[in-house]
């Protein structure tokens, strides 16, 4: 593919912003959202008449309760916005959707700055219900009848991407032997970087003797291998690069998207339950770069559930098929000082659910929403860097 | 096998397309739709064939018999509904190991529950004004 075909190549990062982030901030979250959207204007040194795109996920949704906390509506409205593109939605390549599709705006000439968030307020949601809080019936029988892919799974008490994640873990555990002292290094690990990150949730240190103690959620993971529920925005602005260049920051540039699903988009009908969609969005993400694994100097990658972390290593050809098991091992090589340092703010798992992201972090580097991966390419060390999402659904 | 006291469980909003499979455990037997044209089977129901596109389709009665694929043990209480610990599995058909269900495991112990496990279906009757509904489960198979 010729290079200027690669259009998300023309899109930059030129600011990031971040809310007050925390567990139960009991703050309307359309409040957070302005909050992070104005820290990302003001971060680009730009102002919002300059603004002329809106992208969000998953975009205004009544339920699941805290998973949107607001639409491009409200935020297009709340700030008197004047726009010449704008979109929001669910049914995107993964939460990373909205970054992608603001770079394709960009690309395309729609738009000159676009202004990207996503906005959780799922503590606040769960109130003193715990995590049947934001479950349907929000902690009583729901009167409710299941459709869509909730017709597969509600009827089994299967609500949670907890347990649907599980099984896709399990399977890998017995296909490849991966161990759960394995996987708890994804866990230890951000913990032991979200202890240099002021805005993390969960910064206290965690042993792998608190790993193993901890009550399980769905077996193979346990309570540490699943995310921090909380309430915080984050936001970011994606530019064309020809009106990147004398902003305030410089540019982060864009070197290369991935969006391909080719398996079945569902949970339990997906080829293969010992892989991902980010399968398929890893291998898609290579075939639009020259950069290969080997010029990457760290990873930004989701981890929702730990195993998605190890998903991802395997998917973006870290390492083989299998093999992220003996790969993070000891924690040693995804350690800071290790050859691929992994989710260095914390991540999800210690960091908080909206983005472990601190914006404009000590280093130079800035990295975008952990919800995805994202990576700063050696040949392109210091910044301007390149920053790579690849997306996927499940 | 109808139990005397199931579990609270969301039911699923019936409609033309899917109303074979919730009511198939009327008579015991677990059903997916077939293709007259090619043959395959198609789960969740569909109006046409995904494979070769026809709209010849119709519920086709299979053994029950299933392997498990994966598992889990939940621990969670996410809402109201078996006693905990529960399995949830997703298990391969006997028929096509392409055409799975999500389900629960019942008459075993979860710590019994393993990959490769042979299981069939049974089936737990829910009474209920917008339809009764037999949600498929699977026990171990002993045969």
């Amino acid at each position: 593919m010729d290079a200027s075909e690669i259009i998300e190549r023309r899109a930059c990062i030129t600011g990031i912003g971040q809310s007050e982030v925390g567990r139960r901030l009991s703050r309307d979250p359309l409040d957070l959202t302005l909050d992070a959207c104005l820290a990302a204007i003001e971060d680009a040194g730009l102002s919002v008449r300059d603004i002329d795109g809106l992208s969000t996920y998953p975009g205004g949704m009544a339920g699941p309760p805290g998973f949107s906390g607001a639409g491009a509506t409200d935020v297009h409205d709340a700030l008197r916005m004047e726009l010449a593109w704008s979109d929001s939605g669910l049914e995107t390549p993964g939460q990373l959707g909205a970054v992608m599709k603001a770079c394709l705006a960009v690309g395309a000439g729609l738009a000159n700055h676009v202004l990207c968030f996503r906005s959780v307020w799922e503590g606040s949601a769960q109130r003193d219900k715990g995590r049947a809080g934001v479950m349907p019936g929000g902690g009583e029988r729901p009167t409710m009848r299941a459709s869509g892919f909730s017709e597969w799974s509600l009827p089994f008490s299967a609500p949670s991407a907890a347990v649907w994640i599980a099984m896709f873990a399990r399977r890998h555990f017995h296909l490849y032997g991966t161990t759960r002292e394995q996987m708890a290094q994804i866990a230890l690990t951000a913990r032991r970087n979200a202890a240099h990150n002021p805005k993390a949730i969960y910064r206290e240190p965690l042993t792998l003797d608190d790993y193993f103690s901890a009550r399980m959620v769905s077996t193979p993971f346990c309570l540490y291998d699943c995310d921090a529920p909380c309430d915080g925005s984050t936001a970011l602005v994606i530019s064309r690069a020809e009106r990147a260049r004398d902003l305030r920051r410089t540019p982060i540039r864009v070197e290369a998207v991935g969006s391909a699903l080719r398996g079945r988009p569902s949970w339990d009908q997906f080829d293969d339950l010992s892989t991902m969609a980010n399968r398929d969005a890893g291998a898609h993400l290579w075939t639009r770069t020259d950069l290969r694994p080997s010029d990457v100097d760290l990873v930004e990658l989701y981890d929702g559930f730990a195993f998605l972390s190890m998903s991802w290593l395997e998917a973006l050809g870290f390492c083989g098929v299998g093999e992220s098991g003996p790969f993070i091992e000891g924690g040693g090589r995804i350690a800071p000082d290790g050859e691929l340092p992994l989710n260095t703010q914390g991540g999800q798992l210690s960091g908080g659910r909206p983005s472990c992201t601190r914006p404009a972090c000590s280093s130079g580097a800035r990295a975008a929403d952990a919800r995805s991966p994202c990576r700063i390419p050696r040949s392109l060390w210091p910044p301007p860097a390149a920053a790579t999402p690849a997306g996927a659904c499940c | 096998m109808e139990q005397a006291e199931a579990p609270f469980r969301i039911l699923p909003a019936l409609s033309d397309r899917n109303r074979f499979f919730w009511t198939s455990g009327g008579d015991g037997r677990l059903r997916f739709l077939q293709c007259g044209s090619c043959e395959k089977l198609v789960h969740p129901p569909l109006p046409r064939c995904p494979g070769c596109h026809s709209k010849d389709l119709a519920p086709q009665a299979v053994s029950g018999r299933a392997r498990v694929h994966t598992f889990t043990v939940n621990h969670q209480p996410w809402m109201p509904g078996p006693e905990l610990p529960f399995v949830v599995a997703i298990v391969e058909i006997e028929e096509d190991s392409s055409v799975r269900l999500m389900t629960n495991l019942v008459g075993i112990a979860p710590e019994d529950a393993e990959i490769g496990l042979r299981v069939r279906v049974v089936f737990e009757h829910h009474p209920d004004a917008d339809g009764d509904v037999w949600i498929p489960l699977f026990e171990p198979d002993a045969e």
